[in-house]
């Protein structure tokens, strides 16, 4: 009876547009949706860091390195703060790495896939930014307070991030016919991967639930994604690049752009854990971790000593 | 020797120390023991890097044949890098990188001090501004050798060994030539050796809070005045230069 009640007051907050905070009341089942979803998103900003960190190094110009370690140092700032948004719903970072490691937490699958060139640079931060903006974008309106405020300092950098991938991939589309064809083949390689960032159609999508209800969700995958093609399009079009689908096709009456069916298969194939560089990534996170268990010993420990000597 | 021809070495000794640590301190990206290392050290290498730009900006335009940032990081070969031979080594464990950046931090901590002073306006800004950026690297690297030399055992063996391993590049930071000497008599350059007294302090000082005992001065590397280095500068060039190298005259 007390969580009839409970749950109703709750409703009608979320009904009212006003905010849940890490003390209110919630029921489990919010709390349980929020931890994946917000610590799902933490995990794709670290992991992120790994397919973009394996060209800081080959960076063809000094300035290109500045802004992709620049670009690379945000990402691990947002992970920092998501997981600081996701302990305030009551389970610690440790724990959210845990899940991570052992696979029972997930992450984008965009990640899977390797960057082989350095136009991957350009269509990582055009495509697959671009396609996380449009999904945060909505976020910032989600009905838990630190995740929506995550949000809106997240969306101002990624929307840089967008503009400096496309700014690579604009100077190789213009450059040599080498450079050209790298980005053409990136742009290839992660077109669809990148529309697929924005899960199953809605009547497949399992973890929907009372989401919307909830509001934790504001837009359905389906209208993300067409928002996203709509003004990928043009921006392909403009640096002379092709989009690798042959059923893609401005529509009058939708007044939007019509495209062609995902391959689903590859999509669950590779959420399942055979992409690319599934195994990979995971082991990466792993052993810097392990890697990293004496030094945080050694910080408890001194920590621990320097508290003694105050008291 | 000119006093120019000085002065391009000397920007280029700057610039590539910068570089060189800054390209090691990028490979930490994803590495860290923590997510918040990650971030520290790739704000280090965004320093870095920015500094090396400043640098190598600075020597091209001394030499007059309109060469770029780009031009001198992507152009030469190993044989004409004149980084310190300290920032080129590998970064092994945290621990390793810790000690190897607390040496060269207090370094350019030191040097930059002085060389604000610089007669030359160019390198009197660019230590001005860049020994912001290197006190907050050297509190960095001596808050984490402090935290490691006085935490666990392990921790504490880890970091005497890796003091013990790197201490015979210390010598090399402090070596000088003819091109020093030119720019000293100018009140352009900064003698190494009073830079060294400075090091010194810093050096005893944390080492003492970090518990670790100083190694003796015995044999000491050397090479970057005459930019010879070891075996892994190769590499990091090899790796750096790569697109640069595949595709000549491209625009990134």
């Amino acid at each position: 009876m007390e969580d009839a009640k409970k749950l109703e007051k709750f409703q009608a907050k979320i009904d009212a547009e006003i905010k849940i905070e890490p003390k209110d009341w919630m029921p489990e089942d919010y709390r349980k949706h929020l931890q994946r979803q917000i610590s799902q998103h933490a995990h794709s900003e670290v992991i992120g860091m790994q397919p973009e960190g394996n060209w800081i190094g080959r960076a063809p110009s000094l300035r290109a390195k500045v802004v992709l370690l620049a670009k690379i140092q945000d990402e691990a700032g947002h992970g920092q703060y998501l997981y600081s948004a996701a302990e305030t719903l009551g389970k610690s970072r440790d724990e959210y790495i845990a899940d991570l490691q052992s696979g029972k937490a997930k992450y984008s699958s965009i990640f899977n896939y390797p960057t082989l060139t350095w136009a991957d640079m350009g269509a990582v931060g055009w495509l697959v930014d671009g396609a996380a903006i449009v999904n945060q974008v909505s976020l910032q309106r989600t009905s838990y307070g630190p995740y929506a405020r995550a949000m809106v300092r997240i969306c101002k950098e990624e929307s840089f991030h967008q503009r400096q991938g496309y700014e690579i991939m604009a100077t190789m589309a213009n450059g040599a016919p080498k450079q050209k064809a790298m980005a053409q083949d990136a742009l290839n390689r992660f077109w669809w991967p990148s529309i697929m960032m924005f899960g199953p159609h809605d009547a497949d999508s399992p973890n929907t639930g009372n989401a919307v209800k909830w509001k934790i969700k504001r837009e359905t995958n389906d209208d993300l994604r067409q928002k996203f093609i709509d003004k990928t399009v043009g921006q392909a079009e403009i640096i002379g690049l092709a989009i690798p689908d042959p059923d893609l096709k401005w529509n009058e009456a939708r007044g939007h752009y019509d495209f062609g069916e995902m391959d689903w298969d590859e999509f669950w194939r590779v959420v399942k854990g055979n992409g690319p560089c599934n195994k990979q990534r995971i082991r990466h996170h792993k052993k810097a971790h392990q890697e990293g268990t004496w030094v945080r010993e050694a910080a408890n420990a001194y920590a621990k000593k320097q508290k003694h000597l105050v008291a | 020797m000119t006093t120019n021809e000085a002065l391009i070495n000397y920007s280029l000794r700057l610039g590539d120390s910068s570089l060189i640590l800054g390209q090691r301190m990028a490979e930490w990206c994803s590495n860290g023991p923590i997510l918040e290392e990650d971030i520290a050290m790739t704000n280090l290498s965004l320093d870095l890097i920015g500094q090396a730009r400043m640098m190598l900006t600075y020597a091209g335009k001394l030499e007059g044949n309109g060469k770029s940032e780009d031009d001198l990081a992507y152009g030469r070969e190993e044989r004409e890098f004149y980084n310190t031979l300290l920032s080129e080594r590998p970064n092994g464990h945290f621990g390793e990188t810790v000690v190897r950046n607390f040496l060269h931090d207090a370094f350019f901590y030191h040097l930059y001090d002085s060389l604000k002073n610089s007669k030359d306006e160019m390198f009197a800004a660019h230590a001005a501004k860049s020994i912001k950026e290197v006190s907050y690297h050297l509190r960095h690297s001596s808050e984490w050798l402090v935290r490691l030399g006085d935490g666990t055992e392990e921790s504490h063996t880890k970091v005497q060994e890796s003091l013990n391993d790197l201490w015979e590049y210390t010598g090399d930071l402090f070596e000088m030539n003819q091109v020093d000497e030119i720019l000293i008599k100018e009140s352009i350059a900064v003698d190494l050796n009073d830079v060294k007294k400075e090091w010194d302090k810093t050096i005893n000082a944390v080492l003492k809070r970090a518990i670790l005992n100083r190694p003796e001065d015995a044999y000491m590397h050397s090479g970057r005045l005459n930019a010879i280095h070891s075996e892994y500068l190769g590499h990091m060039i090899a790796e750096m230069q790569f697109l640069q190298r595949a595709y000549p005259n491209a625009e990134w």
